[in-house]
């Protein structure tokens, strides 16, 4: 990864901002959502288990399934509406092509080598390597799959073309709840890397 | 959840000291200055209230009156998005007699031996409300009135839990019947009191979708008790629960007046 040094002889400014304001308001109401839709969404899952298996009482939100329906209807009033303000903003500000792209796999193989060997620099946090892009890439093309099928089994009438797209009621239930793996498991990691490099936490609520 | 204001509590700006007692009395200061503070403390608790959720306990969340009415102020307007959504001209998918669910799953609050027994000499359908001819209905009358105008869907039930199945009803548009008996189809709801003390409740635009049955048969056979003898309406653009079965009274209002399922939480339109 190749980037510009700023010459030696700078006179001090303040730290210029990593993540503008508007992302970080986003992006902590996105975690307020994603973690109160997930939690009352696996109590849902709960009822009608897909595979031989259930989540933990203790893990949901809820209490039972009527409150769990209640918390997942209201969040995802938030999840929709927070999303759009960060995909317009983000795609209208051109934050989204300067910090996502070019992105190439052969890019993606790259920088993860280089991460697992140790030799992926984090010197500059306003440039993402291109696995940070493609992780975030999927993050949010997987949450847009997420209210998608989402939307298809809350209305399999109405919304019946998109019921369609995703194979019928049931198929949009299991694309809905494979997303929701795929997002738990970028979590996962997400927050294991903010652990391995703390600093990012702080710029994510201050800015710098 | 509102936070009353941000502060920074833990923090302490007294100046280093060296000497023993003033140690002691820095270290109590943050402390007792948190014990004589309430609304820092209760700001604090709320904070770690909304750790909570984020340590995926969210039990102190659960029985919150506030949190509660909040959700269901939410859920009020769910029902005005979903009646907006709502479009009698969309027809629920039906499916070939092959894609029949079999056996069609029982479904109810209570067990499959608990169903109530209705006996079909005794028993009268009920009309009040908006309605201009309140006479009540023998059953046979009913089957009657049905037979000219015979419908049958094979539609998808889809249950709040997640589940579904398909399945085979028959009778007449429930549309037939209210025009039949004078309905003010200009009110806003039509109720539904039940056999087994079952209530609901639904929107009269989806009462006049054309796929909404007076269902009085199951599979080509008379409605079993399991599946909601004598009658039950088959709603293919709404949930299960608003599906109710063993219908002893209908009545027209401009009242809301809930559900069994409604009324603890689940929401009233219900729509799919």
């Amino acid at each position: 990864m190749t980037k510009s040094v700023p010459p030696a002889a700078q006179p001090p400014v303040r730290p210029a901002t990593v993540q503008p304001w508007w992302l970080r308001v986003t992006h902590w109401l996105n975690v307020l959502a994603v973690v109160a839709m997930v939690m009352s969404g696996w109590r849902i899952y709960n009822a009608s288990p897909i595979f031989p298996f259930r989540f933990p009482n203790e893990i949901t939100l809820g209490g039972w399934l009527g409150g769990a329906l209640q918390w997942h209807f209201a969040a995802m009033w938030l999840l929709v509406a927070n999303g759009l303000i960060y995909l317009t903003t983000n795609a209208a500000s051109g934050r989204f092509s300067r910090r996502f792209f070019p992105l190439t796999p052969r890019g993606v193989v790259r920088d993860l080598f280089a991460a697992l060997r140790g030799r992926l620099t984090h010197d500059d946090p306003r440039h993402y390597n291109q696995v940070q892009r493609a992780a975030y890439l999927f993050a949010v093309l997987d949450l847009v799959l997420l209210v998608a099928s989402g939307l298809a089994v809350w209305k399999p009438v109405q919304l019946g073309w998109l019921c369609t797209l995703f194979g019928g009621f049931q198929g949009a239930r299991l694309v809905h709840f494979i997303a929701m793996a795929g997002l738990v498991g970028f979590v996962v990691v997400h927050v294991a890397m903010v652990a391995l490099v703390p600093r990012t936490l702080r710029t994510m609520i201050t800015g710098r | 959840m509102t936070h009353e204001r941000k502060s920074s509590i833990l923090m302490s700006d007294a100046p280093v000291v060296r000497d023993g007692e003033a140690i002691l009395h820095e270290a109590r200061a943050p402390m007792a200055r948190r014990v004589s503070e309430p609304s820092r403390r209760a700001f604090l608790t709320r904070t770690l209230s909304l750790g909570g959720v984020a340590l995926l306990s969210g039990c102190s969340l659960d029985d919150n009156a506030s949190v509660e009415s909040a959700l269901t102020r939410i859920s009020r307007w769910n029902d005005r998005v979903q009646a907006a959504l709502f479009r009698k001209s969309v027809l629920a998918p039906t499916f070939p007699a092959s894609a029949i669910t079999r056996p069609f799953p029982f479904n109810a609050f209570y067990t499959m031996d608990e169903a109530p027994v209705v006996d079909e000499a005794e028993y009268r359908l009920e009309l009040s409300g908006l309605i201009a001819d309140k006479a009540p209905w023998r059953l046979d009358a009913l089957r009657d009135f049905a037979a000219p105008r015979a419908a049958e869907q094979i539609t998808r039930h889809v249950c709040v839990e997640g589940w579904s199945a398909i399945g085979r009803w028959g009778g007449v548009t429930f549309a037939d019947f209210l025009r039949r008996i004078g309905a003010d189809t200009s009110a806003k709801y039509v109720g539904f009191k039940c056999a087994d003390d079952y209530y609901t409740s639904i929107d009269m635009p989806t009462a006049l979708h054309p796929q909404t049955l007076l269902a009085l048969t199951y599979d080509g056979q008379t409605l079993p008790r399991k599946y909601g003898f004598p009658m039950k309406l088959r709603i293919p653009t709404k949930l299960g629960y608003k599906n109710p079965k063993h219908i002893r009274a209908i009545y027209v209002t401009n009242t809301y007046s809930g559900g069994y399922w409604e009324d603890q939480g689940y929401n009233w339109f219900g729509g799919s």
